[in-house]
């Protein structure tokens, strides 16, 4: 397609939990600066693939993957990858917001002092500017030194996505990042996510097909750990050109 | 039929609610009759001299100085020896071993002296301690009391590391962080309001302790800050003045006894009112 550039190609790609195979041959292109979906019933892996793509799945020994997922040219999957600076990279937000438990400005710098050394200044600035990024500025900014605890679900939520992008990764990852909040907080986040496209790269999951037929430009359908069809959102829910797509975004079945 | 239902229902909510505000006054009781005698005769025996004299021969006056001095010092020596380990041990369970044969065996083992009788703790560093010293000494009991605190922090720690939900590990993760950060910056600091109350548990626990003084830092009649000799202390001084004949020694006894219930009971009110879990930590 015109004027788009990939910024991750999956080729090929299984995944294990142990020896249940979870993805099965997946092939598939994330493209720079749109919002990439991944729907599908629960179970049919949508969340795992998310969570490759940081890799994720280094946290548990008994979680394998093989094949190639390309960002930027290199194979983030290759044993040499350092997995830090992938992360740096790759940033991802949760389905439940995630504060640590320090302060509105500490949740941010927690993240930036991981990979960049920052004056006093310039520390301030990158806050400021993730904040801001992330819409939630106006609300934070007289309470900087509050705990992150302390603020509302919707507002937990965006400082968590404040916190991912403070780092100034490629890709943003959330994993059904509305699913725990109320629908205002849930049409703020997709505001946002709007807004945040022209920075970054995002892939989303979601169970709700009106949110990823609202935010995105592309949509992959999965089920059962096979990718059935992936193309632009619109088509994919207007004329699916696979009966399974069709049954599922018309409710028939999921 | 219906209102015969919710009579029954009533009746029955009557007896269970009965039957618990019973157990609850049985236990209640005994608890309000041993502070109230503590309260009653400690207070009688309460002085200034307390705290500025010496432990006394029978007959003559004194107070409980060295005593309380060589406590404060076992006590906190112990604690300052018991909690590193315990809180590192309690992180390798929780962060590292959980799913590792070395971390299940150190988990049994550690229940086993979580619930080992202290003065088994006490007959084990008199044999290896003091036997070999050939003499008693304050390094054994602080040896004896830390060995009683490490099990304590390590529960404590484990289950507080346990308690941090998941995804929080994994938020810090996804930002590229080292498994120590995330330990250290993140989990840890999640947790350290239930570790510290564990650590104050413990001190509590041994504050009162005896058996493992008996047979390591014995007493000392006599004002030392020498931890490489037997050294005076609350418990092993209570044991001693209230198992003897002497009036003025049984007061003595009685003012110990009320010293540490109200440092231990002050020890609880602070675990729980500065570690009390709140929205803003």
């Amino acid at each position: 397609m015109p004027g788009l550039t990939t910024q991750i190609s999956i080729r090929k790609f299984d995944f294990y939990y142990g020896k249940y195979h979870a993805l099965k041959n997946i092939n598939l292109d994330v493209y720079s600066r749109k919002i990439t979906s991944f729907i599908g019933p629960s179970g049919c892996g949508k969340s795992t693939l998310l969570r490759t793509l940081n890799r994720m799945y280094d946290l548990y020994p008994d979680q394998r993957a093989v094949g190639e997922i390309l960002l930027d040219g290199l194979n983030i999957l290759d044993r040499g990858v350092s997995v830090n600076e992938l992360r740096a990279k790759v940033g991802m937000v949760f389905q439940k917001p995630t504060p640590f438990p320090m302060s509105i400005y500490e949740n941010i710098a927690f993240g930036v002092r991981l990979h960049e050394q920052l004056s006093r200044v310039e520390m301030d600035d990158r806050v400021e500017w993730a904040l801001r990024k992330a819409a939630l500025w106006e609300e934070a900014k007289d309470k900087l030194q509050y705990s992150g605890m302390s603020l509302s679900g919707g507002q937990q939520q965006r400082l968590c996505i404040a916190r991912g992008i403070a780092v100034k990764p490629e890709v943003l990852l959330l994993d059904e990042p509305t699913s725990a909040l109320d629908p205002i907080s849930t049409m703020r986040i997709e505001e946002l996510l709007n807004e945040l496209k022209e920075d970054f790269t995002i892939v989303i999951v979601t169970h709700n097909m009106q949110q990823a037929a609202r935010v995105s430009d592309f949509t992959a359908y999965m089920y059962l750990g096979e990718l059935i069809e992936f193309g632009v959102t619109d088509e994919v829910f207007v004329k699916p050109k696979m009966k399974a797509t069709e049954d599922y975004i018309t409710g028939r079945f999921g | 039929m219906a209102a015969n239902l919710a009579t029954w229902r009533r009746i029955k909510n009557r007896i269970a609610m009965t039957m618990a505000f019973l157990a609850m006054a049985f236990g209640l009781f005994w608890l309000f009759w041993i502070l109230i005698t503590t309260l009653d005769l400690g207070i009688a025996s309460l002085s200034p001299k307390l705290f500025t004299q010496m432990t006394p021969p029978p007959g003559s006056e004194g107070g409980l100085l060295n005593a309380i001095v060589g406590s404060l010092l076992l006590v906190s020596l112990g604690t300052l020896l018991g909690t590193p380990i315990g809180i590192l041990a309690g992180i390798y369970l929780a962060e590292y071993g959980k799913h590792t044969w070395l971390g299940r065996i150190t988990q049994f083992l550690n229940d086993i002296l979580l619930s080992a009788p202290s003065i088994v703790i006490g007959l084990f560093v008199y044999a290896i301690y003091v036997a070999q010293a050939g003499h008693f000494s304050g390094y054994s009991g602080v040896i004896a009391l830390a060995m009683l605190v490490i099990p304590v922090v390590i529960r404590a720690t484990e289950n507080m590391l346990l308690l941090v939900p998941n995804p929080m590990r994994e938020a810090a993760f996804a930002l590229g962080a080292p498994k120590w950060k995330v330990i250290v910056k993140v989990t840890l600091r999640a947790s350290i309001a239930g570790i510290l109350t564990g650590v104050l548990l413990a001190i509590a626990r041994i504050s009162g302790e005896t058996a493992p003084l008996l047979f390591t830092a014995l007493s000392n009649q006599f004002w030392t800050l020498n931890m490489n000799g037997p050294i005076a202390n609350l418990p092993v001084t209570i044991f001693k003045f209230a198992m003897s004949p002497y009036k003025d020694w049984q007061q003595l006894a009685w003012a110990a006894v009320f010293l540490i219930t109200m440092g231990v009971l002050a020890l609880n009110i602070i675990a729980r009112v500065v570690f009390r879990p709140s929205k803003h930590t």
